[in-house]
């Protein structure tokens, strides 16, 4: 039951608000005298804003399939959209805000950021493959023009260029996955490919193209060995843009990740919660082994980080591999435990970044010495710093601890103690880099003690991120009861 | 009083989170007002502990009968896995609600000469009372979790930035061994919650008291190996913290490092938690496994008492000795319980409680000669029993107390423990009873090196004691002694409950 394309328009009005903003801006960028206006941004926020709501008061229903079976109207795409426009606003306001992107073009910057987003909300819909190559090129391209967006700089073009080469070579192995898939079974859609693939006993060719895509979805959310790119685009890229890649595509991709490999390799078992492998491809053992190596990799590698920029990459490899290990469970709590992962990740690792802008704004720099003494330079952008990266670290009363706690538990659950013990063993090494900053903001004496001013907004900013953070770490019931909502609505 | 009595656990944990929140809304410039609000903050806890004293009934035992706690408040947290605000006291508890109440008072009073960032050190260590409250009153894992883990990151802070020359060391050590503790009984945790049920509802559950009822464990949980495993992944968490002999290496530099108030605090109440997890969780939930492994414990509580002593012989900074003297006592604990005898858990029970006040009275004084000499090596004094006289009463009561002089409490406990677990145990008691030379070893010469001899002139003119550290010190000495010498009243708090437990745990042989 495919709804045809007029009638499927009604359902696509976030994307819509997101495309018109788009053309406003580029029409707006002809036309004025100065691209440097502060507008641009303020057009943005209008227009994610709008998607967001848009996107919030959706037709409810059990989910339908739109676009003659091309894009998905379901709890689980909405719940990726409200997370990654959120995400997209917080880093409009970040982007207003920072050093790096001031007296340049503002209206371009904009485009892409939005272009990406809609990448991201497409992603997270698109149930026919070809679709979904599309939406993760219109993810990829954007972020590459981001990431190389401070003409000029070394370190940005650098950033740029390894991650398009990067991006190419993930992306076309992953596409020759998906034609392999196609010459199996002669469809693009996802849900009859999965359908094919489970009557039939081509194990071998199926194994290839399960690895493949793991490739191109592997390097979406950073996973380790598709890892190496994030660190130099991290560093190199203007930070508004590096906190955007280390939350939104990120989530995209684990939308897109969840929804594929659940739909071709797995099929639910109605009513018990639980999906079923269709075939002897035991791709979530592949998927845990990635997970143990991620969080490990990223955690060690951390440790030997100064530049802040440069730890919160590693640190964010390190959650993906957090995060993987619901995915491996192949049960609908073990994907609530990522949704409500996603949302306490992106307020805590944003917040980060947050106060990463700030500081590089005050004090020129990115290293964890430049952060000392911040506890009486800016207390209060320090105690949030602090709040967001204990909340990182997992350590309760904090929202990252819930999150925590809901993967573990179902990891349990599933009786994957090798996996526990290996997430708790690198919980416990990740406080030791997160507390390197912590110690050097407040037990450490700064060289320089004058007072770093906050702006306002900043600081309403920081509120408005570190309030849920902490909020969540003692009554989350509600975003739990939403995670799990989205998962059961999630129709193929 | 009735809407107080009824809710007066949950007064004692939140005052201070209370008191920390307004401590952070004072204006600039206001240290006074910031040290009065935290002593009042810290001193309400101590009136309604002694309300509690009065209040409380004796008869009633606790441990695994919901309707045999006190002030218990049962609500909802967070319905949809099943996590609940359960609170109640019983003889388990009640001795450590009443130490930390008054130790955190009195460290509060202590902490009056801190000139640095007063306003932080005073909102965390409030934070840390909540946590410290919270985690004795806690009858839900997940909540005793919440609150064990909140004590973490202010320990961090008043370690990290209020303490001595290699804080930033000793804070992320402490931080480091605590949280891999913690991440075990996180995994036991769940584990639990996953293989047992609420009896009433069928759901899963993080009912403590549940889970001491063997019928609600599923088939998995009954295998012994199993058990063993959840009970080791418990046991490591809680031996971290009491510290036992391979874990404690943390505690020295932790304990040296801290300022004097914080460092009161941690041999005070902190390393009690352990202690107190063991009889409050793994005991009850895993009878069989304890009784299975009671000799192991309770030789690693006689290496606790040799070690502890010898290391303490060989130290020549008397913060580190006392901090060693910490480990040697804490053994006596962990071989009463090990015993699973009444005699022997309520020496173990005592001894949290006497140990407590002594070794809180030690770090205060040696805080005092610091604050004066600035230093604290063992040898670089002498005589300064001429000088200083009531201090020198003060340390010498202290130290009697510690080595185990009868009259003071610390005696009753060791004999209790002795008592109790001699009938178990012989070998292992008379090794340990021979640790108590070494106990008395390295205080009367640690005594006898600081404060007789020849004077050292450096410290002729040293100042006496003052009125607001006899304030700290007077009424531990007071407890110490009315405990040494009239043991009654403390043990009846104690006793049914402990019998409880020494029932419940022995009904698995």
């Amino acid at each position: 039951m495919f709804l045809g394309n007029l009638a499927s328009v009604g359902y696509f009005l976030p994307e819509f608000a997101v495309t018109a903003t788009i053309l406003l801006l580029v029409v707006l960028h002809v036309v004025t005298k100065n691209p440097k206006s502060t507008a641009f941004g303020f057009l943005s926020l209008l227009g994610v804003g709008a998607a967001i709501l848009l996107a919030g008061v959706a037709p409810a229903g059990a989910g339908r399939s739109i676009f003659e079976g091309m894009v998905a109207h379901d709890g689980f795409a909405i719940f990726f959209k409200v997370l990654t426009a959120l995400a997209t606003l917080v880093v409009i306001f970040m982007s207003m805000d920072s050093r790096d992107l001031a007296g340049r073009s503002q209206a371009e910057y904009y485009v892409f950021l939005l272009s990406t987003l809609l990448g991201m909300f497409l992603l997270s819909s698109a149930t026919d493959i070809v679709m979904l190559y599309l939406a993760l090129e219109l993810v990829s391209i954007p972020s590459y023009l981001l990431a190389g967006y401070l003409k000029g700089q070394e370190h940005s073009t650098e950033a740029a260029m390894k991650y398009v080469v990067y991006g190419a070579t993930a992306s076309g192995v992953m596409i020759y996955g998906f034609s392999i898939l196609f010459g199996l079974t002669g469809s693009t859609q996802v849900a009859e490919i999965g359908r094919s693939l489970a009557a039939g006993k081509a194990t071998l060719p199926m194994l290839l193209a399960a690895v493949m895509v793991a490739v191109g979805f592997g390097y979406k959310i950073a996973a380790v060995p598709f890892h190496m790119w994030s660190p130099d685009v991290y560093e190199g890229a203007p930070t508004p843009a590096t906190a955007f890649f280390s939350v939104g595509p990120k989530a995209a991709g684990f939308a897109v990740l969840v929804r594929f490999y659940y739909t071709v390799f797995a099929a639910a078992d109605p009513g018990t919660g639980l999906w079923r492998l269709t075939s002897s491809v035991d791709w979530p053992f592949l998927f845990a082994a990635l997970s143990a190596l991620t969080m490990t990799v990223g955690n060690l590698v951390a440790v030997k980080q100064d530049n802040v920029k440069r730890l919160l990459a590693y640190s964010s490899i390190a959650h993906a591999g957090y995060m993987l290990m619901g995915f491996v469970l192949l049960t609908s709590a073990g994907i609530k435990a990522i949704l409500f992962y996603l949302v306490v990740y992106l307020f805590m690792n944003l917040g980060a970044f947050y106060v990463v802008v700030m500081v590089s704004n005050a004090t020129l720099g990115e290293e964890i010495s430049d952060f000392t003494g911040l506890g009486s330079r800016a207390p209060f952008a320090a105690v949030a710093l602090a709040i967001f990266l204990f909340a990182l670290t997992g350590i309760p009363p904090f929202s990252g601890f819930i999150g925590k706690v809901y993967l573990f538990a179902e990891v349990i659950n599933r009786g994957v103690y090798w996996l526990a013990v290996v997430a708790g063993l690198n919980s416990v090494v990740s406080l030791y880099y997160y507390a390197r900053i912590v110690r050097a903001m407040f037990l450490e004496e700064p060289k320089d003690a004058s007072a770093i001013p906050v702006p306002a907004v900043s600081m309403a900013m920081l509120v408005l991120l570190a309030a849920p953070t902490m909020i969540l770490g003692v009554y989350w019931e509600p975003v739990a009861r939403i995670a799990a909502d989205s998962v059961r609505m999630l129709a193929f | 009083m009735g809407f107080i009595d009824s809710h007066i656990l949950s007064f004692m944990t939140f005052l201070p989170l209370l008191g920390a929140a307004v401590i952070l809304c004072v204006p600039k410039g206001k240290d006074e007002t910031i040290k009065w609000i935290a002593a009042a903050a810290s001193f309400l806890p101590v009136l309604l502990a002694v309300r509690l004293w009065f209040i409380y009934d004796r008869t009633m035992a606790g441990v695994n009968v919901a309707s045999q706690f006190q002030f218990v408040e049962h609500y909802s947290w967070i319905p949809s896995i099943n996590v609940e605000y359960f609170v109640g006291a019983d003889g388990i508890s009640m001795p450590m609600l009443l130490l930390t109440a008054l130790l955190s008072f009195l460290a509060v009073i202590g902490s009056w000469g801190i000139d640095k960032k007063i306003r932080g050190y005073m909102a965390l260590f409030l934070l840390l009372e909540t946590g410290m409250m919270g985690t004795f009153i806690a009858l839900d894992f997940f909540l005793f979790y919440v609150f064990w883990e909140v004590m973490l990151l202010p320990m961090y802070f008043l370690i990290g930035v209020w303490g001595g020359p290699r804080k930033e060391y000793a804070a992320i050590k402490f931080f480091l061994y605590t949280l891999a503790g913690s991440i075990l009984m996180l995994i036991v945790l769940l584990a639990l919650y996953f293989n047992t049920t609420n009896p009433d509802t069928g759901a899963h559950t993080f009912n403590l008291l549940h889970y001491m009822s063997q019928s609600t464990h599923n088939g998995w949980l009954k295998g012994f190996d199993v058990r063993i495993l959840l009970f080791l992944g418990l046991f490591i968490g809680f031996a971290i913290k009491v510290p036992l002999f391979p874990f404690h290496t943390w505690l020295p530099d932790a304990h040296v490092e801290a300022p004097t108030a914080i460092s009161v605090i941690l041999a005070g109440v902190l390393l009690k938690m352990g202690t107190y997890g063991l009889m409050r969780i793994s005991f009850p939930v895993f009878p069989d496994v304890t009784v299975y492994f009671a000799l192991p414990m309770a030789i690693l509580g006689v290496i606790n008492i040799i070690y502890g002593a010898l290391c303490a012989m060989a130290q020549s900074d008397l913060k580190k000795l006392v901090a060693y003297s910490s480990v040697s006592h804490m053994g006596f604990c962990l071989l009463g319980m090990a015993a699973l005898t009444p005699l022997g858990m309520v020496g173990a029970s005592m001894q949290m409680f006497s140990h407590g006040m002594i070794t809180a009275m030690l770090f205060f004084l040696v805080g005092v000669v610091y604050d004066r000499a600035h230093h604290r090596q063992i040898d670089g004094f002498g005589g300064l029993g001429v000088v200083v006289p009531i201090y020198t009463a003060f340390i010498g009561f202290a130290f009697f107390a510690s080595l185990g002089l009868p009259g003071l409490s610390g005696f009753i406990a060791e004999q209790l423990v002795f008592l109790g677990s001699f009938p178990v145990f012989r070998t292992l008691v008379i090794i340990g009873a021979v640790g108590i030379i070494f106990v008395a070893a390295f205080h009367l010469w640690a005594l006898q090196r600081v404060f007789l001899g020849p004077l050292n002139p450096k410290y002729a003119t040293l100042d006496e004691i003052n009125a607001r550290e006899i304030f700290c010190l007077a009424p531990l000495v007071v407890l110490i002694l009315i405990v040494g010498v009239w043991p009654m009243p403390v043990m009846n708090l104690m006793n049914a409950s402990l019998v409880r437990l020494v029932d419940l745990v022995k009904a698995v042989i």
